[in-house]
């Protein structure tokens, strides 16, 4: 299948940051994705939308090369193409830790580190071994102003993380994921613990945050990726399905497996 | 009584009894009651033996304290109980006790927690299958084994490096005892770590952390409790042991914290007493009643740390 991208269908300001071609990757035996390609574009938001299983939890993680952590998963053809460095991002040759400082996470549950609610935003920046203080000081509070959180956390950065709410909880994992100025973020259904208040303000930051960095989102909930996303790839049994503009995706979609999963009737 | 009017009592609504399909509750009552009696018999059996060993310890310690005063047993510094000057200063036994325990905590705690970090962070599965097992063997070796290894192994090569050291000395009973000590500092640790639950670990690497800096940043704190009581117990090991110290510390009471000397503990003191032949009912007797309540209330003491360490700490993932 042709893939048109954002560039080629004349969508204002799109410009390529990375572009997935052909990937087949397993789990163990199982081909979890299979020659799937499709176009990430700068500073805008890109879903994935699709049943359980249906593998975009799986392309998500291959960004991050989340996938070397564990024995047994094969990239086995094909890569994703990072810009403007024009390098194929999971080539052995790379370094998956340095694609991990490029490309940040955050994931479906908060999991903030039992470290207070500063060193949970620092981490990244430790990471990197950054030690000054005033210097770390700056960047979590940018950071933590740039998660929408500062206002509530600026005079207890002392606590553990643990002790906020879900909702600020998964704002502090955001706030982490951006302290080390990442070009993508990636995130994986980052909604599905939260309320639908938490949710909802979730939701507006990462259509903030999309004037900062890339942004890939993996969720099950169409109406949210209607709502927050410029890009939306239908994926089905580790194949993409479809991928295009998220307006046309939801009126006027290409095939009959995408219309069918949008519209209730699979799925 | 307005609420009346519209709906009948339930007594004449629903007749008595048990009909066909709803069994009397009374038969699996019984049944539950009597599984209940017994696991509660069950744990209070043990809390009965405890109880009972405080109460023999105190008992006989009482009489112990009735010839010694407990200012002389907490003060004096010589340990002589068999000797016509006889003096009772338990301290002589403690310093024995608190030596060759450091010793042994200095090779227990690190190596056992580099050894959990290790099997936890970065050994494949392979390697854990084949390790682990191997190490939890080193906890099964009988102590009497390795107090000869102690004494006709480690201390002669001890002597090559350190001529001048005894061939009773509490430095190699110590290191010994350590590498006793080290699979349950390790194997607790490392199910602590374990535990930490992965979307933690998945949280560090996204970040860009290396293994070690995951390990050491975020698995090691997060399992901080686990960890401590790992060392708690080692602690309680090291200071009850008693056949490596009393095979090759030499059994001297000895006041004194440098390990290249002989020593006793009072794990080794109370078990020369209990062979020897001392008349039961002599003060020379009662006292290993008197140097069994002090280890007790020693390792009582480290037992509380510990909880208090656990709640401290407890992470709620």
């Amino acid at each position: 299948m042709k893939l048109q991208t954002g560039v080629e269908a004349g969508v204002e300001g799109a410009v390529l940051k990375a572009d997935v071609r052909e990937l087949d990757f397993y789990y163990g035996a199982f081909h979890a994705l299979k020659r799937v390609s499709m176009p990430i574009h700068d500073h805008m938001v890109t879903s994935l939308i699709g049943p359980s299983g249906c593998g975009k939890s799986t392309l998500l993680r291959c960004f991050n090369r989340m996938h070397d952590l564990y024995p047994g998963n094969r990239y086995a053809g094909g890569g994703i193409v990072l810009y403007p460095d024009n390098t194929n991002l999971l080539s052995p040759d790379v370094d998956p830790i340095e694609v991990r400082m490029r490309i940040s996470m955050v994931f479906q549950k908060p999991n903030p580190f039992p470290k207070s609610i500063f060193e949970n935003v620092a981490y990244s920046l430790r990471v990197r071994g950054m030690r000054n203080r005033s210097e770390l000081a700056d960047r979590v509070e940018a950071a933590l102003k740039g998660a929408a959180l500062w206002n509530e956390v600026s005079n207890r950065l002392d606590e553990l993380g643990a002790n906020l709410s879900g909702g600020q909880q998964q704002r502090l994992c955001i706030a982490r994921a951006l302290a080390s100025d990442p070009e993508i973020i990636l995130f994986d259904e980052p909604t599905s613990a939260l309320d639908p208040i938490a949710t909802a303000s979730i939701e507006e930051l990462i259509i903030e945050l999309k004037e900062k960095v890339t942004i890939l989102i993996v969720t099950h909930n169409m109406q949210q990726a209607a709502r927050i996303s410029d890009f939306t790839a239908y994926m089905y049994l580790g194949e993409m399905v479809e991928f295009g503009v998220t307006d046309q995706i939801f009126i006027k979609p290409q095939k009959k497996a995408t219309e069918d999963y949008i519209t209730g009737r699979f799925g | 009584m307005t609420a009346s009017t519209s709906a009948p009592p339930l007594s004449a609504a629903v007749g008595h009894g048990v009909s066909d399909r709803l069994s009397k509750k009374a038969s699996r009552h019984v049944k539950e009651r009597i599984i209940e009696a017994l696991l509660f018999s069950a744990a209070a059996f043990s809390v009965f033996i405890t109880l009972a060993i405080v109460y023999v310890l105190v008992k006989e310690s009482w009489v112990f304290f009735e010839t010694v005063p407990l200012s002389d047993f907490l003060f004096d510094t010589q340990w002589t109980p068999l000797f016509d000057d006889a003096h009772y200063g338990i301290m002589v036994l403690l310093s024995g006790t608190l030596t060759s325990s450091a010793v042994a905590l200095l090779v227990a705690i690190p190596l056992g927690t580099i050894i959990a970090l290790y099997l936890s962070e970065f050994a494949g599965f392979k390697v854990r299958e084949i390790a682990k097992p191997f190490l939890e063997l080193l906890g099964g070796v009988p102590t009497i084994v390795y107090g000869y290894f102690a004494l006709t192994f480690l201390t002669p090569i001890l002597q090559r490096i350190y001529p001048d050291l005894p061939g009773f000395n509490l430095l190699s009973a110590g290191l010994v005892m350590g590498i006793m000590i080290i699979p349950y500092v390790a194997s607790l640790s490392e199910d602590a770590m374990r535990a930490v639950p992965m979307a933690l670990r998945e949280g560090s690497y996204a970040m860009g952390a290396t293994r070690l800096q995951t390990a050491l940043w975020v698995v090691t704190p997060a399992a901080t409790s686990g960890i401590a009581s790992a060392y708690i117990l080692g602690i309680s090991r090291a200071v009850g042991e008693t056949m490596i110290l009393a095979v090759a510390a030499g059994m001297q009471p000895n006041l004194t914290f440098n390990p290249t000397e002989p020593g006793a503990t009072i794990t080794s003191y109370i078990v020369q007493v209990a062979l020897g032949d001392l008349p039961h009912g002599s003060i020379g007797y009662q006292t290993i009643f008197a140097a069994g309540l002090t280890l007790l209330l020693m390792t009582l003491a480290f037992n509380l740390l510990g909880y208090w360490l656990r709640k401290r700490y407890r992470e709620v993932y």
